[in-house]
């Protein structure tokens, strides 16, 4: 599903964010990518969801080299994904229905449609009783899960997420962690950037790590380790 | 996704695969139909341009002080244009014919006159030939100039007899020909040439043309200006949302459109108050214009910005908008970019 060939990330500082990172996600799976600030997470995220361009390498995601998208193409290619922030990046000038419907109308989905899958992924997280609410009112960890059901309400087949659990209580942030595990579930290919790394080693998943932009570890944590 | 999961948290933790395997291969991107998009471009076209208008009335004494800057700025060069038009059908009024006197000596015999003036007559290139006997002349002085009295006093009439002719050619060189030909004849005196004023006339009338015209491209330009930064400060106060609006898959066109709405609502507005200014200014000045071209003795009327000047200046504002919305828009959209 998702492909790095020798990907290296040089940017205009002269800093090398990335290098010659290779790495292989099947569809369905599920995967954490770990390391310190400043190891290249951030970086790699963003060149999956195209807001930047590898230096050097190829991406390729469902088939598609991002290095082949041109520019009108990168809103389309990112209608495939569900990006999840830190943050949450929500806007406080709408109501959390209108949050979670942003990308059902930037796609051009019709209302019906659109009022019918934004409750589904509202009831999907449990917050389908707050949909008329203002975001601002909420939680950390409502706000975020506010965030989950606007990635997953276009029913992508990628969902990337950045420091999900970032600003979250453990509690919380097992929630949270559980809620990406349901999807997976379902068939999403689901990528968790967290420095977390007792949560990531309670999930029992295929862990990443990057040091220095290098990827220096490729295991199945919690299972009998691969090579 | 119709699941029944209010509990998410604990209730699905082991459940989801189980109850949807049919799922488990991979998920399935949802796609829009084509009918269902272009539904939705109408749809979000006219949301935008509600939203634009909702924009522009929320924030009333902003958005009056924008539209007002445009208005006095497309206001100045309407006004201008307006004053032109009224000028020239006031002039139009009177004979935009050259007229040509003809002074001729004081000594002249009055039947030597009478035969030259038969001789014009009969000249094809003339028109019309009126004559004024020193008598007329004086009489038509006494009345006008208000100084009866005075004149009455006098011992001989000071004055010439004349002929006014009409030419039937108004070239300028043709004129001068025919003047110098006049000139000639012995029993001229003097020969004047009215066609200063008429020169001084079209001209005057080309320079407010290109005046306004001028002055028409620069505020024009100064409207632009404004609606860019006007724009400009938008797209900065919505900065947040159109980074999130590109992330979850927005294309350019859809992050440009509610901008563009907003330019075209400060044009139509800015537009429609100058429209509003003008024909307010003209009520103001109709009443001693009439006074004035009364005592003229001109029935004249001025004339007020009509419908046209309204469809003008709200479209073409409108139109000023838009172009300064996309200019704006192309500059810093695309400088917004999900970092």
């Amino acid at each position: 599903m998702i492909t790095f060939d020798s990907v290296n990330k040089r940017y205009e500082s002269g800093q090398d964010a990335l290098v010659r990172v290779s790495l292989e996600i099947e569809r369905g799976d599920m995967v954490f990518l770990t390391g310190h600030s400043g190891a290249g997470k951030s970086t790699l995220l963003r060149l999956l969801t195209a807001i930047e361009r590898p230096t050097r390498g190829s991406i390729l995601v469902a088939g598609q080299n991002l290095n082949r998208l041109r520019n009108g193409q990168i809103p389309y290619y990112r209608r495939n994904l569900g990006i999840v922030f830190q943050n949450h990046q929500l806007l406080f000038d709408r109501s959390v229905f209108d949050n979670v419907a942003l990308p059902l109308s930037v796609a051009g989905c019709s209302k019906r449609e659109l009022g019918r899958r934004v409750r589904a992924a509202l009831d999907k997280v449990g917050l389908l009783h707050k949909e008329k609410q203002n975001p601002i009112v909420l939680s950390g960890g409502e706000q975020q899960r506010v965030g989950i059901a606007r990635a997953v309400v276009n029913k992508p087949a990628i969902l990337v997420a950045d420091e999900p659990t970032g600003n979250l209580d453990p509690q919380l942030s097992a929630e949270i962690m559980q809620l990406f595990a349901d999807f997976n579930a379902v068939g999403v290919t689901v990528m968790v950037a967290s420095h977390d790394l007792e949560l990531v080693a309670r999930m029992k998943r295929r862990v990443l790590t990057l040091q220095a932009g290098q990827l220096i570890y490729d295991a199945y944590l919690g299972r009998r380790a691969q090579p | 996704m119709k699941q029944p999961t209010p509990n998410v948290k604990k209730n699905t933790r082991r459940q989801a695969p189980e109850t949807r395997p049919q799922r488990s291969a991979g998920a399935v991107t949802a796609r829009t139909g084509v009918s269902d998009r272009w539904h939705s471009w109408l749809g979000h076209h006219r949301e935008m341009a509600v939203e634009s208008l909702r924009r522009f009335f929320a924030t009333p004494l902003a958005s009056a002080m924008t539209a007002l800057v445009i208005a006095i700025a497309l206001a100045l060069p309407a006004a201008l244009q307006l004053g032109l038009v009224n000028f020239q059908r006031a002039v139009a009024g009177w004979d935009g014919q050259p007229q040509i006197s003809v002074f001729l000596h004081k000594s002249a015999r009055e039947a030597a006159v009478r035969s030259y003036t038969e001789g014009l007559r009969a000249d094809p290139a003339i028109v019309e030939v009126t004559y004024i006997s020193p008598e007329g002349a004086l009489a038509e002085f006494q009345e006008a100039s208000g100084l009866g009295d005075a004149l009455a006093g006098l011992d001989a009439n000071p004055l010439p007899a004349v002929l006014l002719l009409r030419p039937r050619n108004t070239d300028s060189g043709e004129l001068e020909a025919l003047a110098e030909k006049l000139r000639d004849s012995a029993l001229t005196d003097a020969v004047v040439l009215d066609m200063a004023w008429v020169q001084r006339l079209a001209q005057l009338t080309e320079l407010g043309r290109r005046l306004s015209a001028g002055l028409a491209l620069l505020l024009a330009l100064g409207v632009l200006l404004v609606v860019v930064n006007t724009i400009r400060l938008h797209i900065e106060n919505r900065r947040e949302e159109i980074l999130v609006v590109k992330l979850v898959g927005a294309t350019d066109a859809f992050v440009r459109r509610p901008f563009l709405y907003s330019g075209l609502c400060y044009g139509f507005f800015g537009g429609l108050l100058a429209w509003l200014l003008v024909a307010g200014g003209v009520a103001l000045l109709s009443g001693p214009v009439a006074g004035l071209s009364s005592s003229y003795g001109s029935g004249y009327v001025l004339h007020g910005p009509g419908f046209p000047y309204l469809l003008g200046l709200t479209a073409g504002a409108a139109l000023l908008g838009l172009v300064g919305a996309w200019l704006a828009v192309a500059r810093h959209i695309r400088a917004i970019e999900p970092r």
